[in-house]
């Protein structure tokens, strides 16, 4: 590591934080925490986004910084807890897999996603290009968390902080997407998110719960 | 110019006043009146393409040319015609104490916006556009597919928004790297992510990065295009959904997400030399096809039976796609259009037999033609034009297909034809006690709004027996570029 340059280094260093929330966002039991971490994640995204900034002089990424700061640290948090304190669910998350074992997987998604990303970022000509794959990684760990857990809200964490690797992806890769995409981006999760809202209380007020073992009855006639 | 802008404008404007006036007895009225100003400023819009070529608007940001504009047209006059029939249907919906005066503003709002949305993704020339334009779809619709609240509807519509929303975020990611190749061609500020620039430079981009980006795009993308085995979702919320939604879902959401597929195909396939794109989608398309036919004869809620009839045809429309061609690709954009007109004329009879009987079960629905001959006809003449009876022009496109598929790839023939059949067996062998024998529906308190049936169904038989010659100048057009 020697040979990079300082921003770069801390870069590297908001990866691996990165990669170590996603982790800890897999084995937290308690939907608090989990809130918690989500916006640890919003910071870390924040922060990364702001380094690169300052690094390679690229104005746009300033505003993209601080749309992700307001958006993922004070916006989408601050909603989530008002739901859980309206809908006044506090209870423990229940995994459908064992922590153990949903931790092993996570490992074996890791190193996939560093295959994965080891030929696209030979071609990347950026300094950062060494964290897609734990961009990817950070993808593919929400995803695998929505698949482990059974109530809403958690699937909806796991839902953003997909969001969150996916823009990781676009910074560490690119130098981030042109303005007007993402601030469509930024839009859609808004609205996703309140429409979410929504829908939690169209279900509690159907099932009493937000189990989501309530809506598993559609299926195939036999 | 101006009617890129109107097509846009009406829609939008429609949502948000539709959203401001609430439920008042006009505003099924203004729902019809912002589809029809959307479908007449799209038509000037084709009008205009088909005398000038194509056009490239607003800093490169709006792109049309012969391969959407066909789209555009197609999606507002369904979109104006859905409108029409939605205007007794929902009214019936509310007399039988289904809905509440809110609902319906919100069905009403949404409903333009969605339409809203699904224009921006055909009209847009930026890659990420188009992506957040789908997104849009999606959570316009998440609150329409739950709009009755029952338990099915809620889980129906959670499926949707979760499926849908995980599938969509393999897009973006797809995008990110189609961005990521293209920038080092075109620079960052500006022109990497729109599609002329892309498909300017196409032949240079980086293969081994394209290819993993067409992967991560067709999984997105074809999560909303209902491929199997991305299918979970459509299904059920086409099923719990109030009919006009289904309607709109099936002729015109899966479209627009096959769209964009075959969009980002074009540019993989001037990256990448190799059948890596081709065979990709026809095997998601045979698939589909195949697994969407044997499901199809297990099915006993009618709605669900037509949604799998959906699956079914977007398999042969990307099959199509794959095997590419002037005469597949053209077959591909004529299947694309008269299922499109069959499919909601279909679910505009469902959703009128489904009223009448009180119950959307196949079982419980019988003898519509003793009752009301219109609907009965319209459902039984709808079901022979989408299993592919001639003189429709379903009909002609999978004869295309299918003469195209047994000269360029032999292989597929047999599974496609026995595919065909079994959906045949299956989907007759449930409507025909539907239409005809001992009755056991009931009348409804208003007229049903059978218009729209047989217009679609007119133009079907029309597009059957004879394309006209400004739509197929557009198809072999399209159908070159698509290549």
């Amino acid at each position: 590591m020697a040979g990079l340059p300082l921003y770069a280094q801390l870069i590297n260093l908001l990866a691996a934080i990165l990669l170590l929330l996603a982790f800890a966002m897999l084995a937290q039991r308690r939907v608090l925490s989990l809130i918690d971490l989500f916006a640890a994640q919003g910071v870390a995204l924040t922060a990364s986004t702001a380094i690169v900034a300052w690094g390679t002089g690229q104005t746009h990424l300033w505003f993209s910084a601080a749309l992700t700061l307001v958006l993922k640290v004070f916006v989408l948090p601050w909603i989530l807890y008002r739901l859980i304190r309206r809908l006044d669910v506090r209870w423990d998350v229940e995994g459908m897999v064992n922590i153990p074992t949903t931790m092993l997987i996570g490992i074996v998604l890791v190193v996939f996603s560093f295959n994965l990303a080891y030929p696209i970022s030979q071609l990347a000509s950026t300094v950062t290009r060494s964290t897609l794959g734990i961009a990817i990684a950070c993808v593919m760990l929400s995803f695998l968390m929505m698949i482990t857990r059974r109530k809403a809200i958690p699937q909806v964490i796991g839902f953003l902080s997909m969001e969150n690797g996916l823009f990781f992806a676009a910074t560490s890769a690119t130098y981030g997407m042109p303005m007007v995409v993402e601030l469509g981006i930024a839009l859609d999760v808004l609205v996703g998110m309140v429409i979410l809202g929504v829908f939690f209380f169209q279900i509690r007020e159907q099932f009493d719960s937000l189990d989501l073992k309530h809506l598993e009855k559609l299926k195939e006639p036999e | 110019m101006i009617e890129l802008g109107a097509v846009l404008a009406f829609p939008l404007a429609g949502g948000l006043v539709l959203a401001l006036v609430g439920e008042r007895r006009y505003a099924p009225a203004i729902n019809v009146a912002a589809s029809l100003l959307t479908f007449v400023a799209a038509a000037v819009l084709a009008l205009r393409v088909f005398e000038h070529g194509p056009l490239l608007a607003v800093e490169r940001q709006f792109f049309v040319d012969s391969f959407n504009v066909f789209l555009v047209a197609l999606t507002a006059f369904v979109g104006f015609t859905t409108a029409v029939f939605s205007r007794p249907y929902m009214r019936i919906e509310q007399e039988h104490g289904r809905l509440s005066p809110a609902r319906l503003r919100l069905y009403h709002a949404m409903y333009q916006l969605f339409n809203f949305t699904m224009l921006l993704a055909l009209l847009t020339n930026n890659v990420g556009i188009l992506w957040v334009a789908l997104e849009g779809a999606t959570l316009t619709t998440v609150l329409l597919v739950s709009l009755y609240r029952t338990p099915a509807s809620l889980e129906a519509a959670w499926k949707y928004f979760i499926l849908c929303g995980v599938g969509i975020a393999q897009a973006l990611f797809g995008t990110i790297l189609l961005f990521f190749a293209a920038e080092k061609l075109l620079g960052a500020e500006g022109g990497a992510l729109l599609w002329t620039e892309l498909d300017r430079v196409k032949a240079q981009l980086e293969p081994t990065v394209l290819s993993i980006a067409f992967v991560f795009l067709l999984v997105g993308y074809g999560t909303k295009v209902g491929l199997v085995p991305l299918h979970n979702w459509l299904p059920d919320a086409h099923a719990e959904g109030p009919t006009p939604v289904s309607a709109v879902l099936s002729g015109l959401l899966l479209n627009v997400a096959l769209y964009a597929v075959v969009r980002c195909k074009v540019l993989v396939e001037g990256a990448v030399p190799t059948m890596f794109a081709k065979s990709l989608l026809m095997g998601f398309g045979l698939a589909s096809v195949v697994v969407a036919a044997f499901l199809l004869s297990r099915q006993k809620d009618v709605k669900r039976l037509f949604a799998y009839s959906s699956i079914e045809h977007m398999g042969i429309i990307t099959f199509a796609f794959g095997m590419g061609g002037a005469i597949a690709n053209f077959a591909g954009l004529l299947h694309m259009t008269v299922h499109s007109l069959t499919k909601s004329a279909i679910f505009f009879a469902v959703g009128h037999a489904a009223q009448k009987a009180g119950t959307q079960s196949i079982d419980q629905i019988r003898g519509l033609v003793t009752q009301s001959p219109m609907i009965g006809w319209g459902l039984a003449l709808g079901t022979l034009a989408i299993l592919g009876m001639p003189p429709f022009g379903v009909f002609a496109s999978e004869f295309l297909i299918l003469t195209t598929a047994m000269r360029e790839q032999p292989w597929a023939t047999p599974f496609l034809l026995a595919a065909l059949g079994i959906a045949f067996a299956a989907v007759f062998s449930r409507v025909q006690p539907m239409v005809f024998g001992e009755t056991t529906v009931r009348r409804l308190p208003h007229r049903p709004a059978m218009m729209p049936v047989f217009v679609h169904l007119a133009l079907v038989l029309v597009l059957g027996l004879w394309i006209p010659p400004a739509l197929a100048a557009w198809y072999r057009e399209a159908a070159r570029l698509i290549g």
